[in-house]
This record gives C-alpha cells, structure tokens and sequence, in this order.
C-alpha cells in the first residue's frame, strides 16, 4: 500500500502539470478579452485598451506566458489579477470560507438526510416510505437550483420578510446574535443546495443497499439467525458504504469549486462565483489559480477514494 | 488451490440446470421481470406518452409557438389556451410540446453517450490493471477542468463546421449532445471502474476465466451486468440534468437559438414571472418531473430485471 | 483624440455654484444625519483605483473616494467639485486660441488623512496617467494633452497640442477623478499594476474607504474633512456587489435590502410588477442617452470568402441595397420593442442616431414609420420576389439574415419581435446571441467587431457633444483585419458624401452651425439606413433608488453616483 500511495503521489505531478497545460491552452483559445466591458465606451478608445493588454503581458504568445506562469506558481507564486490588480492568493483565500460556510455544510447536511433515507429507502423497498422518499429525491433533482433558490426568496423574503438574501461576508460569528444572523442569511442557499445533494446521495445510497441486501452474505447472516436490525446495521450497511464513502470523497472537490448558480443568486461571494466573473472578464490569473486548486483537490481525493476502497473492501487490491 | 475445484462444480451446475429447463436468454427473463414491475411499466407508459406527445402533439395542437401578440401576454390557463401564455402573448401549451421533442431528445441522447463513454473507460480501467492509471489520470484531466472555458473553445471550434456538416439544426443538436455528453461521463467511469475492481475478483469471474473465457465475454456477460445499477442510477438521474444543461446552455447563447423553445429553457426564461405569473414555470417544470420520474421508474424496474442474482 | 467642442461653449456657462446640485436638497441636512446608505452592484467593483478601472463598476466605486476637478452635469455641462469655478472663454479661463485652460480651485479642501489638497496633486494625475506603462484605462485625453502644471497651489494650467474645441476634455468626468500624488508617487509607470493603493486609495470625496474585498463588497465611511461641512448625509456607505440585474431589482423594490440599485435593465414584464405592487419600494429616475440600435453589414460575411470575410472592400450581396434597408427599417416595430420589453424606466422608441441635437426632421420619414404592408411593397416593387419557401430572392440571391447581439433577456425579445415581422414580408432570420464578454471581444470570431453576420444589435451611450460617435459611420474608422478589429466603423459603411459632412463638421467652431451639420448628418444616416435605431436608452445606466431616498440627480454624462454627497432619505 505504501509503494501503491508514493507511486501515485508521483504520478500526480505530471498529471497536474498536463491538467495545466490543458486548461492555458484552453484559455488562450477562448476567446475573451479583458477590456470587453470597455468595448464601446468612447473614452477608451481602442489603443488605450491596445496599451493596458500589453501591460498585462497579453501580447505575448500565450506558450511563452504558460512557461512563465508555471515557474513563478512553482515558486509558490500565483501571481496578480488582471482585474483587482492584488495577489490571485488573497482572493481565493478571502472567498473560500464564505464557500465552506454555505456549499460545505450543505453537503454534510445532504449526506446525513441522505444516508437514513436511502437506507429506510432500501430496506422497505417499494412501501409507502419508499415511495415517498423516492419521489423526494425525484423532485430533488429535476428541479434546477436556480428555481428553488427564486421560489424561496419569493417565499421567505419577499413574501413573509424573515430572510435577507444579500449575503454579508462581513459578518463574523462571536456571540449568539451574530449566529442567529449567520443562520438566517445562509438558511436560504444551504437548504437549496442541501435538497439538492440529499437527492442525488439518497439514490445512490438506496442503490448501494439493494446490491448488498441480496448477496450470499446476508443470507448467511439470517441463516444464522441473526436479527434483522443486526443483519443490515452490522453487515449490509458496512459493505454498501464502501462506494458511497468514495462517492462522498469524490464529491468533496465540487464542494471547494463551489455552486455556481447559488451563489449568484444568494450573493454568496464564494469560490464559484469568483471563477465565473474572471472568466468572464478574461481575468487569466485568476481561473489558472482556481483551476489548479480544483485540479490538486480532484488529483488528492481520487487518490484518496482508491485508498479508502482498497482499506474498507479486503478484496480489491492495487498491484 | 480450492478456487481451481469449485468452476467445475459450478459450470456441472448450470449444464444440469441447462439440460433440465428450455433455453432463456437474458434479454427474454429481463423482459419477463420488468413486466412484473408495476412501477417500472407505469414508468414506461408514460414516457410513451411523453414521447408520443412530443412527436406528434404539434401535429393535433395547431397553435404556432412563435406568433408574438402582447395583448395577450401572460395570460393564465384557459380554453384557448390551456397552459396560458408567456410574456410575448405566445401559446405555452403549443411551446411545452414541441419544447419536450428537443428536450427529450437532447437529454436522453445525451446521458446515453455520457454512459456509454463512461463505462467504456471504466470497464477498460478497472478490468486491464495496465489501463488504469493512464484511463484514470484522464477522467481527472476531465474532471478538473473549468466547464465554461471549455464549452466556449467547443463551440469556436465545432460550432460553424458542424452546422456546414450536417445542417443548422441537425448540427446545433449534435453539438449540444455531444458537449453534455463529453463534460459528464467521468463519474460514470469512476462507479464502474470500482465495481470492475471489485468484481474481477470475485468468485464467478474466476471461474469463467478459469474454463477460458474471452476478456471480451468477461467482461460483457459476467461483469458488466453486475456493474450496470450504479450506471442506471447515474443515467436516470442525469437526464434530468442534461435538460437542465442544455437551457444553461441556450442562456450562456451556445445552445439552440432563442427561438427554439425547450423544456429547460421555458423554465429558466419564466423563473422571474414566478410571482406574478407561476402557470409559465408550472407547465415545463412539471413536463421535466414527469420525465425524470418515468425513467427513473424505468431505470429501476430494468435495474431489476437485469441483475443476475434475480433470475428465477 | 478627437478635435470636438462641448456643449457648453455656445451657451456661457452658469457661474458655478458651491458643489454640485448643490440646490437639489431641499431639506437642511446635516452631516452623517442619515445611518448606512446600502448599494447593490450586480457586477462587483473590482479595483477603487479609477486610471485601472475595468469597467463602470469600478469608475463608480471610487467616486465616493475620489473626484474630479468639475462633473458632467444632467445637461451636459460641468459642474465645478474640486474646482472654484469652471473655466470658460467668457471668464477668461480660456485662452482665445483654445490651448490653454486655466483651473481654480477650491481653497482649503484637504484629503482625507488630513493633508492638503493642491495643484500639485493635479498635475502629478497627469505625469501618472500619461506614463504608456502605467496603462492607464484613462489615458485617452493623453493623445491632445501638451502639459499640466501647477502655476501656484491653487491654480493649475492645461495646455493642449493643438486649438482644442473640446476643451473640456482634460479635467471633467469620473475619468478625470484626481488621486493623491503622496500616495502614488511611488506608482507611476511599470509598478502601477500591483500598487497597494490601488485598492485604498486617499481621496477628497464624501467617503473614505473602510474596507474592500476586491469582487464582493466595498465599506465607506463619511470623510470628516470633507470640504462641505453640512454633508455627506450617511454616515456610511456599502457597495455590495454580485448577483444578477434580477436579484438587484428585488432587492431595492421588493425587500429593500438596498437603497440603490445600479443598472437594473430587465424586461419591462418583470419590472412593472415591482414598480406598480402597493408594496413596491423603488423608482426610477430615467435620463435618456445610449442608442440600442441595429447595425447593417455592409460587407459580405459570407464564410465562403475566407479571409476576406466582411472586410470593407466586399460588398454585401443585399444590404448593399438601399430598399432592402429601407424595408427593413419600415417593419421594425420600435414601439412595440420599446413599449414592451424597456417601457419609461428604460428607454423611448427612437429613429434617429444621434441624442444631442435631437433631429426633427426624421419624424415624418416612412424609414420611422411601422408599416409593415409598405414594407413589403418596396421589396415587391424592387424586384424581390417571393420564392415557393416564402423568402424572397433576385437574381439568385435570397434575403436571408442572421442577426446576431449579445445574451440578454431583452435582447433576445427584441431579436424575436424584429424577426416575426421581418419573416412575414419575406426574409428568412436565423438570431443568435453569445455572452456579453465574448459577444464584445475584438477578436472573437461571433463578437461585434468581427461582425462575421449580416445584422447585430448593441447599445452605446454619446459624449454631449455628437462628433466622436458620428465619426464612427466614416470610410476610415472601418474595422478590418488590417487593424485588428479595433475601430468604431462596425457596419463597413462608407459614404463620400456623409464623410464631407463630417469634415465640415470638424472644422466647423461655431455652435449653432454645428449643431446643424450634426443634424444634417443625423437625417442622412436615417434616410439611408446607414444603422437602424430602435431605443433611446436610460443612461448612464437605468438605476432604481428607494423611494425614501431624496436629492439623486442622475447624469447621462456622468458617474450614477456623481452626486452621491447631496443624496438624503
């Protein structure tokens, strides 16, 4: 296993330097200029904006600015937004608490909806509860975030008037009023995006169960006269947790790249809407910097979903 | 070595069992048990419905999806017009149904390419320890890479060579299919290839192996089968999400045109009339339930019908 | 840049008053009165240095922290801030021969760490935003500018290249906002790009900088030096960014979360319920001034042409006929575009091209007029006739449009509106749209510039004085692969006759003629459908405010919160 893990760690490398070259590559492709927005405004006329794209280095082929970006993030350097004009680092390091804060605890709160449900779900197969639970997590996933979200701030904020939806990043919980003010601002996005995951993780859960309940071994366990309870606690939940422990640690990069669309209409100041708006404004820096973490969490969390598989199930083995 | 005894025991079994009963094939008992399956047939009817519907509803509601007049715009349900009208005065009904023929086309057609991609790469990785790690360094080049950048880039590039190709509409749809299909086959590849891993090692795939088995037979008759109920629970829920892909899509104008109205489209363009006017959401939203709903109802019954262990 | 006058050089300018709209309060406020003044911004100020803006977001933000020596008024004139009075010909601040402009300013006024507020600080703009490697977003008045000194510390002389008519042009506007030279001295040129202070900068504005998270939320607080000792009325001021024009909407009419909400263009569907609901808890001030308009290909986008594609020396198989054109003007349904989808906070129908000096003379032309039947008749009268598929062809060559603009609910209403007319008289019009980032990329291959379609709509807003966007109709402003997409003239059009309109438009120093050669350039463009104009949009950008919220003169010209100080509620 040690030989396995340092392996991998290995390979990761040039694996994440090929994810990089890919995604330059890509942008240099994509054609997107930062000073579009200035585009038909008569005072900046085209050779000012000519001017301030060779001050970012733009007018050099975009392999050379590759290299140069390469060198300098190996130094540990991910340089400075074209936009803002600060360090790409500050940025990230300024949105991702809002993320964890809003997109991480909705993903716990998804998972543990999610597990007694898919499991009840699997057990009474095909009864009411069943039924229910299914049509939940139907209705889960065919309705898109951006129609709960609105539905909700028509609901709780414009109708009843309890929930802001401007989310304040300012706000730091010291005491309990600062709490109660945290809790009603992200109520909204974490409940979208709760429902969301609970319905995604609760099939897959229910799934993994139905696999489990008819093999040899369960059998075996009833044979031997165990109780039911014990039966699917002790043996079956154990066994159909093995893919849905990797599932959830593939799920942990998305819960870092954070929800797109959530955030915009919440106003959460979070790591997807960062790369959605320096996208948007060709801000290079910027996307290369959250690319590449995104890519080292995708990297790291598939290494450890094939480790955790290879811990939890005896018979798979890595060569 | 006790795994070497038991194919034989086992490969005597079934030739008894053969010998005794009239020959079935897999595809025949499948049918027989999804048939058995209320949910899984009701699922079915009404995706027929759906289908149906979509294919010919234009034909029997005449009203044009296109006819703008604002003395008629939002309008609630009524007899001339059952699902009302948007804010251009137009017909809802007559745009919900010819939404679900592009919708129901592009969302099926997508998740099957994104499953087939993805079980295709995982099937090789898990099954062929040398493809492993160059299968699965890809599905992490995939996984990571930033969506817009890269629908932007398809676009420019295969956008004006493939409607030259194969026509404007014909070429827009291929485009959309295949752009759902490329961004989302990678967890796929990921669940088979953890079930491939773990079922290569099971007791029965030996034994196939054992009394000489083709990779290819392996791999088709004794394994893939008992990985598909991951593959249905990703595809059923994924059609959902490739409707709702595609209308991202439309909105970031790499989609089909404005004028070409779908089911995800009609429920983003109506998501800000949802106070004042929620027939214009209710319509295409619940079109989407229903089609998620059917095929999932579908997905389980032939997830049934379909696993080995439940023959008989 | 471009030799132009300004409006307020026929008319003598008002002696300036104090500050700007200094009469529009009508209640005595005093300072820091008023609690948090809340802001929503769906597109997140960036930067608080106005020289590196990367977009109005960016201009508007640091205005609260930085000014100007004079505004642009709601009129089109300038409005004195940091200046004493406004120079002009009849004060003498002026030279007759339209070089040199001599500034005043205000004694006294100090930035906000205490220090003073001199010429200096307002030559050293200069030395920072004309450095070519600072790559100032403002640099545009550089090109015209000989010098800008400090003669003593309250008074500084700008004196340009050559007779400048436009003699405004260095020291009016949000552009023009004077940073502190103690602060940047150390900024000037290849070290301007990481400068700290670009993100805190010093200013004498109302406001001072509390906090700023660069993409998210800007928190100000009332600058207790500030020269008017009776404002600003908030004490503090936040500009939460993000989101989109919908969200914003709801926030200042519908919860109220926010006092001020900036560009909130959306369908006018979703926002007369807002404006109209017993509960509704905003208006909209409406100044109209940016053109949303169809532009015509006068080249040929034909892809099969290569490299040649819609350069300006092809020619486009139709639309280089004039009743083609016509026909298409005489069934674009502007009222019904403007009615329905911008209505009174958005915009009015309009025909002509050009907002300052609006054109009489365009009213009674058919090319205004919605008819869809003489439409019609003037494609059957001229040779176009209708083919078995219902489009209309002549001698091969069949009326099929792709019109192209960028994603935009509106928009894309505008698009359908347009294309149901234009198919029943016999075009076929294929829309497309792509996101306003690429759509405005020089050399994107389906953006503006490159204009690879045979009709796009965008929007503009104009200077008060019309000459710079005439201009872009003339045969030497092309956009060509030649120079890299990157002039004004999108459509290819070119016109002898129009360019002698526009030299003597040029040459021309006398007010009320120029005002007429506009005009005449105006009706000539109209007549020859050289663009097709539909809306004369709000500008600079349709903004609601709470209707608590007192004292807001917006200003076509200028930054929507250039007079942020008087606002009261």
């Amino acid at each position: 296993m040690g030989r396995f893990i340092a392996r991998r760690l290995l390979i990761a490398i040039p694996t994440l330097i090929a994810i990089s070259f890919v995604m330059y590559a890509i942008l240099a492709l994509a054609p997107i200029d930062p000073l579009a927005q200035f585009a038909l405004d008569p005072r900046v006329p085209p050779e000012v904006r000519e001017n301030v794209k060779r001050s970012l280095g733009l007018d050099q082929p975009w392999p050379i600015r590759y290299v140069k970006w390469l060198t300098s993030v190996a130094q540990g350097n991910f340089g400075i937004s074209f936009m803002t004009h600060a360090p790409v680092a500050d940025l990230i390091w300024q949105r991702l608490p809002n993320t964890l804060a809003v997109v991480g605890i909705a993903y716990v709160i998804g998972l543990f909806i999610a597990l007694p449900a898919g499991i009840i779900s699997a057990i009474r197969r095909n009864s009411i509860v069943d039924h229910v639970i299914s049509s939940f997590a139907y209705i889960g996933f065919s309705v898109p975030t951006f129609f709960t979200g609105i539905l909700l701030i028509i609901i709780f904020s414009i109708k009843l008037g309890w929930f802001t939806f401007l989310y304040d990043s300012r706000l730091q919980v010291r005491d309990f009023e600062t709490l109660v003010a945290q809790i009603k601002q992200s109520i909204m996005p974490i409940t979208v995006l709760a429902l969301f995951d609970a319905a995604v993780l609760t099939r897959y859960v229910r799934a993994s169960m139905l696999e489990n309940l008819p093999l040899d071994y369960v059998r075996t366990a009833h044979a031997k006269g165990l109780g039911e309870r014990f039966v699917v606690l002790g043996h079956v939940l154990r066994n159909s947790l093995i893919p849905v422990v990797t599932l959830v640690a593939l799920g942990v990069p998305a819960v870092f790249g954070g929800a797109i669309v959530t955030e915009q209409i919440f106003h959460v100041p979070g790591i997807g809407e960062l790369l959605v708006t320096s996208i948007g404004t060709g801000d290079t820096p910027v996307v290369a910097a959250v690319v590449l973490l995104f890519a080292v969490l995708v990297v790291a969390f598939n290494l450890i979903a094939d480790i955790l598989y290879a811990v939890l199930d005896p018979r798979i083995k890595y060569a | 070595m006790t795994a070497a005894a038991e194919p034989n025991v086992a490969s005597a079994a079934a030739l008894g069992a053969a010998l005794h009963r009239p020959a079935r094939s897999l595809w025949r008992d499948a049918w027989y048990t999804f048939t058995r399956d209320r949910l899984a047939v009701t699922g079915l009817v009404v995706l027929a419905v759906m289908v149906l519907g979509a294919l010919f509803g234009p034909y029997l509601w005449n009203q044009p999806t296109s006819t703008i007049d604002f003395t008629k715009a939002l309008q609630g349900p009524s007899f001339t017009h059952p699902f009302g009208t948007d804010d251009l005065g137009r017909d809802l009904l007559a745009r919900v149904l010819f939404g679900g023929r592009v919708s129901l086309a592009v969302g099926i057609t997508a998740v099957v390419l994104a499953m087939t991609l993805g079980t295709a790469v995982g099937a090789l990785a898990g099954y062929f320890g040398r493809l492993d790690n160059p299968l699965m360094r890809l599905t992490d080049l995939f996984l990571s890479l930033p969506v817009l950048p890269v629908l932007l880039v398809l676009v420019y590039l295969f956008r004006e060579a493939l409607q030259r190709a194969l026509g404007s509409q014909i070429g827009i749809f291929v485009m959309i299919v295949g752009v759902i299909g490329i961004l989302n086959w990678m967890p796929v590849a990921r669940l088979v290839r953890a079930s491939f891993l773990s079922l290569k090692q099971r007791e029965f795939v030996e034994a196939a192996r054992c009394v000489g088995a083709p990779d290819g037979r392996i791999i088709f008759r004794h394994i893939l089968p008992n990985a598909l109920s991951p593959v249905l629970v990703a595809a059923t829920i994924g059609v959902g999400g490739a409707i709702i892909a595609e209308s991202t899509l439309s909105f970031l104008g790499l989609g089909f045109p404005t004028d070409t109205p779908t089911l995800g489209r009609l429920l983003f363009d109506a998501v800000n009339y949802l106070d004042f006017a929620p027939h214009w959401a209710i319509f295409p939203g619940l079109a989407i339930f229903l089609i998620v709903l059917a095929i999932n109802f579908i997905g389980d019954g032939l997830r049934d019908a379909l696993d080995p262990r439940r023959k008989i | 840049m471009l030799v132009a006058a300004a409006c307020g050089q026929a008319t003598p300018a008002p002696t300036p008053t104090g500050g700007a709209g200094a009469s529009a309060t009508t209640a005595p406020a005093a300072r820091g009165q008023g609690g948090e003044l809340k802001i929503i911004y769906w597109q997140a100020p960036t930067i608080l240095n106005p020289h590196q803006a990367g977009g109005t977001k960016d201009n508007d933000a640091s205005r609260l922290i930085v000014e100007p020596l004079a505004s642009w008024g709601p009129d089109g004139k300038p409005v004195a801030i940091l200046a004493a009075e406004v120079p002009t010909l009849a004060n003498g601040g002026v030279s007759k021969d339209l070089t040199t402009v001599t500034w005043k300013l205000k004694t006294g006024v100090k930035w906000s760490d205490g220090s003073a507020f001199t010429a200096d600080d307002v030559a050293f703009m200069f030395t920072y935003r004309c450095n070519a490697d600072t790559a100032a977003t403002t640099a545009s008045a550089c090109k015209s500018t000989a010098s800008v000194t400090a003669k003593d510390p309250n008074t500084v002389v700008v004196t340009y290249k050559q007779p400048n008519a436009n003699f405004y042009e260095w020291g009016v506007g949000t552009q023009d906002s004077i940073i502190q030279k103690a602060q940047f001295n150390d900024c000037v040129g290849a070290k301007a790009k990481d400068c700290p202070a670009n993100l805190k900068p010093i200013g004498t504005g109302p406001y001072k900088l509390v906090e700023f998270k660069p993409g998210d939320v800007v928190s100000y607080a009332m600058n207790d030096n500030f020269r008017d000792p009776s404002k600003p009325f908030f004490k503090t001021v936040t500009i939460k960014g993000g989101g989109d024009a919908e969200g914003a909407a709801r926030a200042v009419c519908q919860t109220g979360e926010a006092d001020y909400g900036w560009n909130l263009q959306i369908p006018l569907a979703v926002l007369q319920p807002m404006l109209s609901a017993a509960a509704s808890k905003c208006q909209f001030p409406s100044s109209y001034n940016a053109l949303e308009r169809i532009t015509v290909n006068f080249a040929n986008p034909d892809p099969a042409l290569g490299e040649k594609r819609s350069e300006p020396d092809t020619k486009h198989p139709f639309l280089s006929d004039l009743n083609v054109r016509r026909a298409l003007a005489m069934s674009a349904n502007r009222a019904a575009v403007a009615e329905q989808l911008y209505g009174k906070p958005g915009g009015e129908a309009y025909c002509n091209v050009i907002v300052f000096p609006r054109s009489k003379n365009t009213d009674s032309l058919d090319v205004c007029k919605y008819d869809v039947a003489a439409a019609e008749k003037v494609l059957q009268d001229n040779g176009w006739v209708k083919g078995t598929d219902g489009v209309r062809a002549k001698d091969g060559v069949k009326l099929v449009i792709n019109y192209q603009t960028s994603t935009n609910a509106a928009r894309q209403k505008t698009q359908e509106i347009l294309k149901a007319d234009w198919e029943k008289i016999g075009f076929k019009v294929n829309i497309t749209n792509s996101s306003a980032t690429t759509f405005f990329t020089n050399t994107a291959p389906d953006g503006y510039a490159k204009f690879y379609a045979d009709l796009e709509e965008f929007a503009s807003s104009q200077d008060p004085d019309p000459t710079s966007f005439l201009e872009q109709y003339i045969c030497e402003e092309a956009n060509a692969k030649a120079n890299n997409w990157n002039k004004n003239n999108i459509g290819r059009y070119c016109d002898p006759a129009f360019d002698a309109i526009i030299k003597s438009l040029k040459a021309e120093t006398d007010q009320a003629k120029r005002d007429q050669l506009a005009i005449q350039a105006n009706d000539y463009l109209v007549k020859n459908v050289a663009v097709i104009s539909l809306v004369n949009r709000t500008a600079p950008t349709p903004n609601g405010f709470s209707k608590g919220l007192k004292g807001v003169k917006q200003s076509p010209f200028d930054s929507s919160l250039w007079d942020v100080m008087d606002w009261t509620k």
